[in-house]
């Protein structure tokens, strides 16, 4: 302790990261490299482009003319079926995530329990929902079943995941408290742990709804139903303004969820 | 009433929290526990009703011994333990009722609980005890809207709603600014001395200690340095407890306020 001289009027700089210097400056040198490499290999074929602007001036034009009435049939069914496919999976999707949560939880879950809720969550974050529902496309033909079962799927994933962490992350002296009354392991869960996680659960729920929404639009260009396949068949059709008016409902629905949300996620505080 | 018979705490990490330590706390006793950080006074307390399992070593409470019990075996047991945490430990998104109520879960099915139906037996004792700390108004209040000496009385009402026969109290004051720590320790011994209740009391305030309890223990790297009546602690053995310091200022100050508290 008495080594240390005290370094009186020499200006203090906050340790480095990376503590090597010559470690830190390879790895800078060696990014910056990497990055104007990459950027030197993309390959932009211009006179494409050019004619591409031109497809996407008319695109891009639809939406200053939405056709919302030709096709109103037909959007209003993939509405109401992409609706349907949203909540049903978001409830079904939420209450098989709960029990999966609490056993991925390592401060709730024994051991083997944990691993298996562990490896139900691996696997339905690992498959990307396209495949899934082209697998489910495959299996149960095309139609709102498959976009349903798909999107169940990997609600669990995302929200098993996040509520785990949350519960791991508790305040442990809480449930210590409630336990230490005697209590049952349902009503430690009850008492103790609920309370804790309920306001993470109802927003990480309506964020899913959300993502569900959205995601539900894009399943039907893989034949899962909804709006998706409207959208797909409009395309299809080079029928930009119906496109267009497809579009501009899903981004109002999307933006209404999303302050739906917000005032929910403030209330339950 | 409870009696230690040579408990150990090994860490994983290695680290001895308990030396084979022995005692005995006869009913109706409130013992206060001193020591410095990291003593085991917060292990010693939790090895008593299992939150932390002791690693070998018996305890009794009564004629039962704990820590051979199974989960169902030590669910009854544990309702016979009242326990006051440090930070009081409420839950914070849950209402004073439910929290004090949440003291019954022991004695209540499943389902009564979940869907907050509790006896009329249990829900008048709560607010018997919640009117006896002077809170039976704020029953319906979210429990992370008091402040901490309210807490800590919710708390305290949680712990007796057991009906307990030893109340197991962590550092009850820890967090308290000086008057309301007095009257939480004063509320504490009242109750233990009504309900005729043996306390463990973990405290680092040797002063508010000697002010109020029977018994003094104070432990040092898990093994009881000295176990007397309050008036023993003179500068040497705390010097013993805690290390060197100059310990008169402490025992002064605990005197002059045994005074006052007598005129």
């Amino acid at each position: 302790m008495s080594e240390f001289t005290v370094p009186i009027g020499e200006p203090w700089k906050k340790p480095p990261f990376i503590k090597r210097s010559w470690l830190r400056w390879t790895l800078l040198i060696g990014f910056i490299a990497y990055l104007i490499a990459a950027v030197l290999t993309i390959d932009v074929n211009w006179s494409r482009v050019y004619e591409g602007l031109e497809r996407g001036k008319q695109f891009v034009l639809a939406f200053t003319n939405p056709d919302f009435t030709s096709r109103s049939g037909d959007i209003w069914d993939g509405m109401v079926e992409s609706i349907i496919i949203t909540v049903a999976s978001s409830v079904v999707g939420i209450a098989i995530s709960i029990p999966i949560a609490l056993g991925a939880a390592r401060n709730v879950a024994p051991l083997p329990v944990y691993l298996v809720c562990r490896a139900i969550i691996a696997v339905s974050r690992a498959l990307q929902e396209i495949i899934v529902a082209i697998l489910l496309v495959a299996i149960f033909g095309f139609g709102p079943l498959a976009g349903f079962l798909t999107l169940s799927f990997a609600t669990i994933g995302f929200l098993s995941k996040l509520l785990a962490e949350d519960i791991e992350s508790m305040d442990k002296v809480q449930a210590e408290a409630v336990k230490a009354s005697g209590a049952k392991w349902s009503q430690w869960i009850n008492y103790g742990v609920q309370p804790q996680v309920m306001p993470r659960l109802i927003g990480l729920s309506i964020y899913r709804v959300d993502i569900n929404f959205r995601e539900s639009a894009i399943l039907g260009l893989v034949g899962a139903g909804g709006i998706g396949a409207t959208l797909n068949t409009a395309f299809d059709r080079y029928e930009y303004d119906t496109a267009a008016a497809i579009l501009l409902i899903i981004i109002v629905i999307v933006m209404l969820l999303e302050y739906l949300s917000g005032i929910i996620r403030a209330r339950v505080q | 009433m409870l009696r230690l018979e040579n408990l150990v705490k090994t860490y994983k990490t290695g680290d001895q929290a308990l030396k084979s330590l022995k005692l005995e706390v006869p009913e109706g006793q409130v013992v206060a526990l001193i020591g410095p950080s990291g003593a085991g006074k917060s292990t010693l307390i939790r090895c008593i009703n299992r939150l932390v399992e002791p690693t070998s070593g018996k305890v009794y409470l009564d004629d039962v011994e704990l820590t051979g019990l199974s989960a169902a075996a030590l669910r009854r047991e544990r309702r016979r333990m009242g326990m006051i945490f440090q930070e009081y430990a409420l839950v914070e998104r849950l209402t004073v009722m439910e929290n004090v109520l949440s003291g019954r879960l022991g004695y209540v099915g499943f389902w009564r609980s979940f869907l907050r139906r509790f006896p009329q037996t249990d829900v008048d004792e709560a607010f018997r005890l919640l009117d006896r700390v002077g809170l039976a108004h704020m029953a319906d209040k979210r429990a992370d809207e008091l402040s901490g000496g309210q807490r800590q009385r919710v708390g305290i009402c949680r712990a007796l709603i057991q009906n307990p026969a030893l109340l197991l109290v962590d550092e009850p004051t820890a967090s308290l600014d000086p008057k309301t720590s007095r009257q939480i320790m004063r509320l504490i011994c009242e109750l233990c001395k009504e309900r005729g209740l043996a306390a463990i009391i973990n405290i680092h305030d040797v002063a508010l200690a000697q002010m109020f309890v029977q018994r003094v223990i104070g432990l040092r790297f898990g093994a009881i340095e000295f176990d007397g009546s309050p008036e023993g602690l003179s500068p040497d053995v705390l010097t013993t407890i805690y290390g060197e310091e100059d310990w008169e200022a402490t025992i002064e100050e605990a005197d002059e306020e045994e005074v006052e508290a007598a005129e």
